[in-house]
């Protein structure tokens, strides 16, 4: 009898470990896919935006976009409404393994500033979240894509909240298989809601102007309407 | 009796209290290395809240 409940209270120890064990594993899992992605998405955004504005090409850091390859960086995008120092690179493709190191463009769609719908997805969350304001977005907002040499401004004319799979949000003309694109647009999609994929969130913007780099870009542009 | 994994860890572990706290440690910080390096991205790829992308 002493014994049997001896055995009984051993394996119940045993037990109890794995439960904390997982327990453990599992708290860990949320505090790398919450926290440290992002750290590591972050630095790496970072490193790779100060190597595109330092110049210094050496390592192909600018890509021209006509002779990108899939993970290329190739641009960066500023969002004056998600904050002066918002900037990320823009990367060749939309797999898993891009998107996890930032915002990807879609590889079927127009290049910056071209007559088409240049679209591009990103996290909304985790891996560095660079679209994780996107719903805050108001018509008008300024999307500024930089290639090697032009500044391309976009600015902001619709959302939508649509099936994961209705990606006419990105044809040439938004939702329109057959239309003839007229117009220079500018497609985001993201999650929607927050930490989920039920729904992707879009926006679309319309090109408003472009500029040389060597001339800069107007400040005006850089400003937030409240 | 007594069955205890943790339990056996720490017996195996040499040297005295101090030194087995060290070891102990060390042995955590590696298996979070390890998780964070490789199992939780594997892991992720399977979540069904990391697609972003219409496809």
């Amino acid at each position: 009898m002493a014994k049997g409940r001896g055995i009984v209270r051993g394996i119940a120890g045993l037990v109890g470990e794995v439960f904390i064990t997982v327990g453990v594993f599992l708290v860990a899992f949320v505090v790398w896919q919450l926290w440290w992605t992002d750290v590591v998405a972050d630095a790496e955004a970072a490193d790779v935006v100060a190597r595109m504005e330092s110049g210094t090409d050496d390592d192909a850091s600018w890509v021209h976009p006509k002779e990108v390859k899939l993970g290329d960086a190739f641009a960066i995008i500023r969002i004056p409404r998600f904050g002066a120092k918002y900037a990320r690179p823009v990367y060749e493709g939309t797999s898993r393994a891009i998107l996890q190191r930032g915002v990807g463009h879609y590889p079927e769609t127009v290049l910056p500033g071209e007559i088409g719908n240049y679209s591009m997805a990103g996290h909304r969350t985790t891996y560095g979240k660079p679209f994780n304001k996107i719903a805050e977005l108001k018509d008008g907002d300024r999307i500024i894509i930089e290639t090697v040499d032009t500044y391309y401004v976009y600015a902001v004319t619709g959302r939508e909240i649509v099936r994961p799979t209705q990606v006419s949000v990105v044809y040439p003309v938004p939702n329109d298989a057959t239309a003839e694109p007229t117009q220079a647009l500018l497609t985001m999609t993201s999650c929607e809601p927050m930490f989920s994929s039920r729904y992707r969130y879009v926006i679309h913007a319309l090109l408003e102007g472009e500029y040389p780099k060597a001339g800069g870009l107007p400040t005006q542009i850089l400003e937030v309407s409240q | 009796m007594t069955l205890s994994f943790y339990g056996l860890i720490w017996r195996i572990l040499p040297g005295p209290k101090p030194i087995k706290l060290v070891l102990a440690a060390g042995l955590i910080l590696a298996a979070l290395y390890v998780c964070f390096n490789w199992v939780f991205p594997q892991i992720a790829d399977y979540m069904p809240f990391n697609d972003v992308t219409v496809e």
